[in-house]
């Protein structure tokens, strides 16, 4: 029995696994269930902030700016530019993603707020900050509430736009929305 | 030591589930009220510092969202515990004493409805040997009343007692959960819930949100200020291994206290977090509480628990009773992991030192 316990002889323990399941119920917070429904229908919408008049995707309750409750949701266009992207070339453990693959923080038309998803349908070497890109939806029936409903983003044939030109127009048309709603109150 | 006075707090009230806000929008009008209260605007804030626990709703990184309800521009400094937000106090009070700031604005937040709280809190515990084991936040409290009971200071009448007591304090307060007359004999017949617990002696689990200002004497006097002044301040914490602990006692909080100059004049009023009603018979006999010492007339936190909030709660009741002027000088309490293992002493007094 003795040498059971000869610690020396034992070889050491160095994994010990003790896995956590913790089970939670969701529910989709106020302000995000309009944005979440109309992405079931296919549609994109943003946030209005009356503080700042930027629209903001997606809406998660508050302008992080002026922390204001954000107002009404807004239609947003299924276009936009890419404002900055990464080409991945190393594999992903799990991830149904082929390297490599281009993600992009995407500026949608009509928002101020970029989100991020795939560029792909073209050469990752040919993608450029400025890109233009339109959204490639998965099949209707497929369509779930989240953004995944877009399958990914694909470049349009419009010309590389200029991005600090855009972000002055964004940023002037947050103005006109701002003035246009303490006007209205 | 800096002269640091509490000047504004507000809470949401106190609800089994928020629904379907999210902890933003929960924090969002309590922002505003606690800065309303202290006559400031968040322009004025040199420091902001918040306690939250992501596994509470599952969402990770949800104090940095949190921030949203800030209006963080132009940016601001701002901390973050994964702690009780009583202890994002402690962090803004040093800042104080380093002469740093001269105001700053603490909140909590939990919305643990989504989640099963007393399992989630089980992953506070060691990792090898006590978290495999699953021990839920309710079994680890009845070890340690049960541990109460055999010690015979104690019995289950007593921890009754408290909860009767707190369901009449919190028939005056607003926004609480869990409120009433009831006498100790109704309580005795319930049924045993978690030998030897009843429900009833478990604080309920609470959706909800707070925020307290504190500022300066300079800043205070400045804007005059209503204030309740912190005049002691200090926290310790004892082993994590519960089985290396009395768990009849509590000599942290009393260490605590005694840093924190608990003792040096009577104690009108303390507010005792204790989620379990056999570990306030175990506080008030740690910190030596007699009977001229008003014990939890806001209920405590068996009249509403939120987790994160609950200890800065602690010390917004005592603050705002004394800057109302019905008592001089108080005691809040905090605490923070199983069966009270670390605990935080604030001392609040009308006139500061």
């Amino acid at each position: 029995m003795a040498d059971t316990f000869d610690i020396e002889a034992l070889e050491p323990i160095q994994v010990v696994e003790t896995p956590i399941y913790l089970h939670y119920h969701y529910i989709a917070p106020c302000t995000l269930t309009p944005f979440l429904r109309a992405l079931k229908n296919g549609k994109l919408t943003g946030a209005l902030s009356p503080a700042t008049g930027k629209v903001l995707i997606p809406p998660l309750g508050a302008c992080p700016e002026s922390g204001t409750a954000t107002a009404e949701l807004l239609p947003l266009q299924d276009s936009g530019t890419v404002l900055s992207f990464t080409t991945v070339h190393l594999p992903i453990p799990d991830s149904p993603l082929k390297p490599p693959f281009t993600v992009a923080n995407i500026l949608l038309d009509g928002a101020d707020q970029t989100i991020s998803h795939l560029v792909t349908e073209c050469d990752p070497a040919d993608v450029v900050i400025g890109m233009r890109v339109r959204a490639h939806w998965k099949p209707r029936e497929d369509w779930d509430f989240g953004l995944e409903n877009i399958h990914y983003f694909v470049p349009t044939d419009e010309p590389v736009a200029d991005v600090d030109q855009l972000r002055r127009d964004c940023l002037k048309r947050a103005e006109q929305r701002r003035e246009g709603g303490a006007q209205h109150a | 030591m800096r002269d640091v006075a509490v000047i504004g707090y507000a809470r949401a009230p106190y609800r089994r589930s928020a629904g379907d806000l999210n902890e933003v929008e929960l924090l969002l009008p309590v922002l505003s009220a606690a800065l309303a209260d202290a006559g400031l605007n968040r322009q004025q804030i040199d420091f902001v510092c918040s306690g939250s626990c992501d596994y509470l709703a599952g969402s990770a990184f949800s104090f940095v969202a949190a921030v949203d309800a800030l209006g963080a521009t132009p940016s601001l400094p701002e901390s973050h515990v994964e702690m009780d937000a009583a202890w994002a106090l402690y962090e803004a009070w040093l800042k104080f004493q380093s002469g740093e700031i001269d105001t700053a604005l603490i909140y909590g937040f939990g919305k643990s409805s989504p989640g099963a709280l007393p399992e989630v809190l089980s992953q506070q515990l060691d990792p090898y040997y006590l978290a495999p084991l699953w021990p839920d936040s309710i079994s680890l409290a009845a070890l340690q009343a049960d541990a109460l009971l055999a010690s015979g200071r104690y019995s289950e009448r007593d921890f009754a007692e408290v909860v009767a007591d707190s369901r009449r304090a919190a028939m005056t307060t607003s926004g609480a959960q869990l409120s009433g007359l009831f006498s100790v004999d109704q309580l005795m017949a319930e049924p045993v819930f978690a030998s030897p617990l009843r429900r009833h002696d478990c604080c309920p689990i609470s959706d909800g949100a707070s925020a307290l200002v504190l500022a300066s004497r300079e800043k205070a006097e400045a804007i005059g200020a209503s204030t309740a002044w912190i005049t002691g301040l200090d926290h310790r914490m004892e082993l994590h291994q519960l089985g290396l602990r009395d768990l009849t006692a509590s000599p942290s909080s009393a260490a605590a206290a005694e840093k924190a100059g608990a003792d040096r004049a009577r104690l009108d009023v303390a507010e005792l977090y204790a989620p379990f009603s056999p570990q306030q018979l175990i506080l008030r006999d740690a910190l030596g509480l007699g009977d001229g010492t008003v014990i939890n007339p806001s209920g405590g936190v068996l009249a509403g628990h939120v987790m994160m909030a609950a200890g800065l709660d602690r010390v917004g009741e005592v603050a705002q009773r004394i800057r109302r002027g019905e008592y001089r000088r108080g005691l809040a309490h905090a605490t923070s992991g199983p069966c009270l293992q670390h605990n935080l002493i604030a001392v609040l007094e009308a006139d500061h030192g």
